[in-house]
């Protein structure tokens, strides 16, 4: 264990009760609970954290959070591992294993580093140059390689997600100043108040700012707003919670996180927040400064270094010189002085920086006033910096006046730049502010502010009184009534900027401008010199704010940079729009508590109990999880599915109907309406009776077919196939309420109120008339192609004698709750009559075998009514009906459609492969006729049968032809499906 | 200037101060042979065919706003053939040979990356619509394979292997020819190509307006003045509906937005592109290591370049059902391109029904891979008047007699 | 994620609803009576705005019934939402 040799001897809001041993690139360290990882690294000495991504230069932390682009690093080992987490973000734990991304084998000695030799190669965009030849593929394995930064894991995430919805009054994004000054006043106006903020606790940069509300230390303050709000029934306090994203109709989308390493239920949390107000109090993000070599380790934002010091009690450096080209950068040396930190000099770029200067030399500090940065010494960390007058570095390769300093901290100031991501994702529009070098908000959306720093108002004074007037005025707009108090106050501050985009050229030494992606000054002007001038093209070109960070601290720079390249004022070149997320959200997060068994969720039959008690094979079928076939010990797939056929043909079958779709349509316009649906007449049948018909889309394509059983006179029971119910019913209720109010109708789907039992085979009759009931079953009085209400076992049942099979059978509905009772009746009844279940594999052998087409597998989205020989219920209807206009357009005429037919291989053994293609010309293998749809081994038959749908089929009949199918060949004929009982005996026995 | 390997190295001792400009942006003249409205990559394409292979050089781009900022820069990049019905093969197999030589033809590296895609079933029914597809793929002289559960694996060996996977894989076809190209590169590539033949590229150029003389179009009102122009050419993708509102007629199309995302960068973990049938979720990952994820369009019209959430959580649990160990990695960006969907989800190139104007929309979500092919066949009609062998079907009468191409009725597989 | 206000149920979100198309759209009829071009405007073509646009939406997990939404393509805004009963509310740019 290494002693933490940059660690303060007191202070810090750290827990120095609470060591934490962690790991960083192999090597062991000790931090305190409360630090960060970026916190206790740099408290151990550890200065280089990450290379860059191009040309893995040895980079160390330059921030203190969100906005960090160079110490990246992934967590953990296995299946928990995360990538691409910024060390400053994550929060020590004990026996943390984090390691550098995209290095090896550590940060500190990485073998890559001897690509920066490449680097005057590798200019903005070099990829688009060469690569050529022979062809990009020669090189892409290897350019990929080296490319991204973590590593994803490989297994299933253990963990678990969750998401919320929440519907408040005022949202407030930020609990610095200015949100929690606006939280206060929404939650004492009496406005629901919802406060998140995306650290572990609140108060934002009064954790390490030292500075005083209402005449008290400000932390103080902190915690008597955070008590209050914790105790107000009207507010929700959430930390550790990021919003990343503002979606229509005021949505804000927040992930909230629960810590990497502690036991926890969940990982992290979704909320859908709709917000009748959002106060946005983001922050601002201090810039780097653009100067020759200033990603050197040791180069740091003065916050930043001024937040390790006061919050983490950690010493970033000994010797520190300030670079600003703002007032607020002055506050750094205030702090980093008095905890040990030297101030070798403060580099101001303005000219005359005034009072704030002033006063900085009246407390014994060195300031250089119109200075510029023009080289930092050293590679691995900053050993010293020189400066120059400015005037002196305008003129080409001066080296006057060049002045040494040495520190081993560079603490940079270069403006704030307002957070206001969030704002613009609501649509809200950007004024340039010239006096803030910054886009500040302009006009906005109805119910959002910022407040605060995130307005362009960057002293705390400003931030405490902007904040607390945007929540008393979104509670106001809420109908909140209870008087909010006065607002906190603090002491004025000078907060003026001159922007300086970057240091002058003096030579050329690099100035990076986006550190992670290796952007640098001279890549901006590469892209402007190509004419590459939309800041969007400029980002897309050469990368710049591209990278993990999302350019937090450099879209401004290059903005600037490029505004003086092309001579054109920033608020012409425009800032990209800003899209989610904020910060990087866990896809996890996203997807919430849809994963695995409840990512669409199968449906599941009444008798899904009784299928598994068979030993039932199950597959999902249109959604629901149906019985594919029944095991049968000792016996293969195709041995049982055999075996379920026999019983069908021979004896008798069960089978689970019951996701057929079945909606009740009832009123005195019942038959008028079902008449319009069908393309074929409804209007007609008779009450008692069932009859097969077809449904079409308005494009008059089959959309869905089954039987409409007519119960009475104003009462019909239509099925659908299983898949389509809820599409067929919805379609209903459109066309009833929006096309045909005048119908005096209404429809219900009764799909999952009522199970569905198929009894099929020569011997159904017999088995039903096992049971109790008072329907007669005589074929007589009971004919193929009827219905019959009445009870069954004493159950109300309606028993229709249609079916799938070609065989003599029953379907019978009866209540979804009795259905496992008349299920096992059946078998137990008819086991002397060799009764069987089948599943939906035998189903469609049997179907196919008797020339059934089934839609969706035999038809696809062009077959028309006409294509399956349709074509005479048609001509026999006078009435419209819907997609019947459709039917007359040219298309619908071609006699090369393609139609249904039948397809017998030459060979009485070979199974057509579905999905196989009649092949125009076999010897080329060019060209399609048409395709297998359907197609099985006919026990019953004693020979193969296909369906498929073949151009002019109808009109073949007896015509050889060749069956291609992934390189094979079979010859076969078209001929009439209609193999199995064409006269129908068996059906309507 | 040519782009290779020594001229970088040539610059390098420059300090890279003597690239010369990729295009130019000069003032729009007065009048040109032909204006194309739209600087994406299909318009910059039919400028640059319409010089290289029509001769037609007094052509001006004009774009609303930056050249590939619509949809050929908010794109998945995603590069195929694999399409059911002739048309549709000859049509987008003609863009792919041409990306094929792009780089070369062009001198600018599109970094096409023929990387093999995937197309993945979960059931049975799923598995049959796949053999249909590759049968008839074959049939279109197309390449592509069948895949088993096994050899999928072996492509994707970080899929889903859960035995109680709500969408196990079952099998897949491959077109090894597919893959994706860089977006940006497509757009400026063109670009550079079609300005060295002497187009105007106009941007910040946003039309207002149509002149016209009797029933003809005979220039366009910008912002940056008036333009005529013997023939108008549009290629606007989303926003068709928009100009042909200006123009005085109505389209089959209807805008929508289609969103996608990319992860942070991470080191290679899907070395293919994989498209589902069940969840519609297709993913990618980019060169320098970003998942690339798209899904379905947002589930009603928008011309708003953004994504919702309800769309963009529903394409992430798709992927993480498919891919359960991406769950931890982070999205870093997410966006939305406006797509023009047209019923049958194939392009319209075709005569406008304004005379001295033509159309090339309708290309839904799939108008990336179909650039080179669109711009070409687009240049002919233009330049012709007659339609493109490879374009014939896609007209506007199709809508009347019916004779529509739709990709997913016949195998369940569009865009 | 759109917050549509259903004229029977109130404010609900997005997900409970589902788009059924720009209003209005006469289906031209008797068949017979219809040109191809006719039926094709019926089928395919539409007003498309970029801007102001009535449609119509069903509350499909709520009440099921169908209603009218004034809706901006662009900025998601909903002006109005009214039954089908009720007149068809106006659209001004």
């Amino acid at each position: 264990m290494r002693m933490s040799a940059h660690r303060l001897e007191s202070g810090g809001r750290i827990d120095r009760g609470r060591p934490l041993a962690f790991a960083f690139d192999g090597r062991r360290y000790e931090g305190f609970a409360g630090d960060t990882l970026a916190s206790a690294l740099l408290a151990n000495g550890v200065r280089i954290l990450g290379r860059s991504f191009k040309l893995h230069r040895p980079r160390g932390i330059l921030g203190a959070w969100g906005e960090e682009p160079n110490a990246i690093v992934q967590i953990g080992t296995g299946e928990t591992t995360v990538p691409n987490l910024k060390a400053t973000q994550v929060e020590l734990a004990e026996a943390l294993e984090a390691r550098s991304v995209n290095c090896w084998p550590s940060a500190r000695s990485d073998v890559f580093a001897f690509l920066k030799m490449f680097g005057p190669l590798m200019p903005a965009g070099f990829y688009y140059k060469t690569f050529k030849w022979p062809s990009w593929h020669w090189f892409e394995p290897t350019v990929r390689r080296a490319a991204g930064l973590g590593v994803a894991p490989t297994g299933a995430d253990p963990d678990r997600y969750e998401e919320r919805h929440e519907h408040c009054d005022v949202l407030v994004v930020g609990a610095g100043p200015a949100g929690l000054a606006a939280a206060l006043a929404a939650t004492r106006a009496g406005a629901r108040t919802v406060l998140a903020d995306d650290r572990p606790v609140l108060g934002g940069a009064l954790q390490w700012e030292e500075k005083t509300v209402d005449e008290r230390p400000a932390l103080e303050w902190v915690g008597e707003v955070e008590g209050e709000l914790r105790a107000a029934s009207n507010a929700r306090v959430l930390t550790r919670t990021t919003a990343f994203g503002c979606y229509d109709h005021h949505l804000v989308a927040l992930a909230e996180r629960f810590g990497e390493q502690t036991a926890r239920p969940i990982r992290e949390r979704l909320w859908h927040v709709r917000a009748e107000q959002v106060v946005l109090a983001t922050g601002a993000i201090e810039r780097q400064l653009v100067f020759p070599d200033n990603d050197v380790p040791g180069v740091m934002l003065a916050s930043a270094a001024r937040n390790y010091a006061v919050q983490y009690a950690v010493r970033p450096g000994r010797r520190a010189v300030l670079v600003t080209s703002t007032d607020s950068g002055y506050d750094a040396a205030e702090s980093l002085k008095p905890r040990g930190i030297a101030i070798e000099a403060i580099v101001d770029t303005r000219m005359d920086p005034g009072e704030v200067a002033a006063r900085a030399r009246r407390a014994g500090f060195a300031v250089r006033a119109g200075y510029v940065p023009v080289r930092v010494h050293g590679t691995r960390a900053v050993r010293a910096i020189d400066i120059q007058p400015l005037a002196e570095t305008l003129r080409a390769h001066s080296t006057g006046s060049l002045l040494r300093l040495e520190c081993d901290l560079v603490c940079v100031s270069g403006g704030w730049t307002p957070s206001v991501h969030l704002f613009s994702q609501a649509r809200g529009q950007l004024r340039y502010d010239a006096e803030r070098a910054a886009f500040v908000p302009g006009s906005g959306p109805k119910g959002f502010q910022c407040a605060g720093s995130a307005a362009g108002q960057f002293a705390l004074r400003e931030c405490l009184t902007d904040g607390f007037a945007a929540g008393r005025k979104a509670a106001k707009a809420t109908g909140a009534r209870s008087d909010a108090g006065i607002s906190p106050i603090a002491a004025p501050e000078r907060t003026a900027v001159a922007p300086f985009w970057a240091a002058p050229r003096h030579d050329h030494r690099k100035a990076w401008v986006d550190l992670q992606n290796d952007v640098t000054r001279a890549d901006l002007e590469l892209a402007a010199r190509e004419n590459l001038r939309s800041v969007e093209h400029v980002k897309r070109y050469t990368t710049t704010g591209m990278a993990v960070d999302q350019g937090k601290t450099s879209n401004m720079n290059a903005l600037g940079i490029l505004s003086d390249l092309t001579k054109t004022p920033i608020p012409q070149i425009g800032t990209t729009t800003f899209r989610p997320p904020y910060d990087p959200v866990t896809l996890g997060t996203l997807a919430a508590r849809h994963v695995g068994p409840l990512y669409r969720p199968l449906r599941r039959t009444p008798l899904d109990s009784q299928h598994s008690d068979q030993g039932a094979c199950f597959e999902d079928f249109g959604g629901w999880r149906r019985a594919a076939w029944y095991t049968s010990h000792g016996q293969s797939r195709e041995e049982c599915i055999r075996a379920e056929k026999r019983a069908a043909r021979g004896a008798v079958s069960l089978f689970d109907g019951s996701p057929l779709g079945k909606i009740e349509v009832r009123g005195p316009d019942a038959a008028v309406f079902l008449n319009r649906m069908y393309c074929n007449s409804m209007k007609t049948l008779p009450v008692g009776r069932v009859r097969y018909g077809i449904m079409l889309s308005e494009h008059g394509v089959i959309l869905d077919d089954g039987v409409c059983l007519r119960l009475a006179e104003d009462h019909f029971l239509v099925s659908t196939t299983s898949g389509g119910a809820d599409r067929i019913f919805s379609g209903f209720e459109e066309w009833l309420q929006c096309e045909w109010p005048d119908l005096r109708v209404l429809a219900t789907n009764v799909t999952c109120a009522w199970g569905n039992i198929a009894i099929a085979g020569p011997r159904a009759r017999e088995l039903l008339s096992l049971l109790s009931t008072d329907v007669d079953l005589d074929p007589k009085a009971f004919p193929h192609l009827s219905v019959r209400c009445g009870r069954l076992e004493n159950v109300p049942a309606r028993i229709a004698r249609v079916g799938f099979t070609g065989e003599l059978s029953f379907e019978i509905n009866v209540a979804a709750g009795y259905t496992a009772a008349l299920w096992e009746r059946l078998l137990e009844r008819g086991a002397p009559l060799g009764v069987r279940p089948i599943g939906i594999e035998a189903l469609q052998d049997l179907r196919t075998e008797k020339g059934y087409l089934h839609v969706g597998t035999d038809t696809d989205g062009r077959t028309l009514p006409t294509d399956i020989g349709m074509g005479e219920a048609l001509a026999k209807k006078s009435e419209d009906f819907v997609g019947r206009r459709s039917l007359e357009r040219a298309e619908a005429k071609r006699p090369d459609r393609l139609q249904l037919v039948g397809l017998s291989a030459d060979d009485p053994g070979t199974v057509l492969p579905v999905g196989a293609h009649v092949v125009a010309d076999p010897k080329a293998r060019l060209g399609s006729q048409g395709y297998v749809t359907s197609s099985c081994m006919s026990e019953a038959l004693g020979r193969t049968v296909a369906l498929g749908l073949v151009q002019g089929g109808r009109s073949r009949h007896g015509e050889s032809v060749a069956i291609y199918c992934n390189g094979r060949l079979w010859p076969a004929h078209i001929v009439s499906p209609q193999w199995y009982d064409p006269k129908g005996e068996r059906l309507n026995a | 200037m040519r782009f290779s390997a020594l001229a970088l190295a040539r610059g390098a001792f420059s300090f890279h101060g003597n690239w010369p400009q990729l295009w130019r942006s000069p003032e729009p003249k007065r009048r040109y042979d032909v204006a194309v409205i739209g600087g994406g990559g299909h318009g910059l394409a039919t400028a640059y065919y319409l010089a290289k292979e029509h001769g037609v050089r007094n052509v001006a781009v004009l774009e609303k706003g930056w050249l590939g900022g619509g949809n050929t820069g908010r794109n998945t990049t995603v590069v195929r053939s694999n399409y059911f019905y002739p048309e549709s093969a000859r049509l987008y197999e003609l863009s792919l040979r041409l990306y094929e030589g792009l780089s070369r033809e062009l001198g600018f590296n599109i970094m096409l990356s023929q990387r093999g895609i995937l197309t993945l079933a979960h059931d049975s029914h799923q598995l049959k619509m796949l053999a249909r597809w590759l049968n008839a793929m074959h049939l279109n002289g197309i390449d592509g394979e069948l895949l088993g559960p096994g050899e999928v694996r072996q492509w994707l060996p970080l899929l889903n292997d859960s035995p109680t996977a709500r969408y196990p894989v079952k099998g897949a076809v491959l077109q090894r020819r597919g893959g994706i190209a860089r977006h940006d590169a497509v757009a400026w590539g063109y670009a550079r190509a079609a300005d060295t033949l002497g187009v105007d590229i106009v941007q910040n150029c946003e039309v207002l307006g149509f002149l016209r003389e009797g029933e003809r179009v005979v220039g366009i009102e910008t912002t940056r003045g008036c333009i005529q122009a013997d023939k108008v050419a549009l290629a606007v993708a989303g926003h068709s509906g928009v100009l042909a509102a200006k123009a005085g007629f109505r389209l089959p199309v209807t805008s929508y937005a289609l969103q996608a995302f990319v992860t942070e960068p991470v080191k290679p973990a899907l070395s293919c592109v994989a498209v589902s049938m069940a969840t519609g979720a297709y993913v990618s990952q980019s060169d320098k290591g970003e998942l690339v994820v798209g899904g379905s369009l947002d589930l009603y019209p928008s011309y708003a370049q953004r994504g919702n959430l309800p769309t963009l959580q529903a394409v992430v649990a798709g992927l993480l059902e498919l891919f359960p160990c991406f769950s931890r990695l982070r999205m870093l960006r997410q966006w939305a391109g406006i797509v023009d969907v047209v019923h049958d989800s194939s392009p319209i190139i075709d005569h406008a029904p304004v005379k001295g104007m033509y159309l090339n929309c309708g290309w839904g979500t799939g108008g990336f891979k179909a650039i080179p092919g669109g711009g070409l066949v687009f240049a002919h009609l233009i330049a012709t008047g007659r339609p493109h062998p490879a374009a014939e079907a896609f007209t506007l009468r199709r809508f009347a007699s019916g004779a529509l191409i739709d990709e997913g009725a016949a195998a369940g597989i569009s865009h | 994620m759109l917050r549509i206000s259903c004229p029977w149920c109130g404010p609900r979100d997005e997900p409970e609803f589902r788009w059924g198309g720009e209003v209005p759209v006469l289906r031209p009829g008797p068949p017979e009576a219809v040109s191809d071009s006719a039926w094709a405007q019926y089928l395919f073509v539409r007003d498309n705005p970029k801007g102001w646009v009535r449609e119509r939406w069903v509350h499909a997990f709520g009440c099921r019934q169908w209603l009218i939404v004034v809706r901006n393509t662009v900025t998601h805004e909903i002006r109005a939402t009214a039954r089908l009963t009720e007149p068809l509310p106006e659209v001004t740019p």
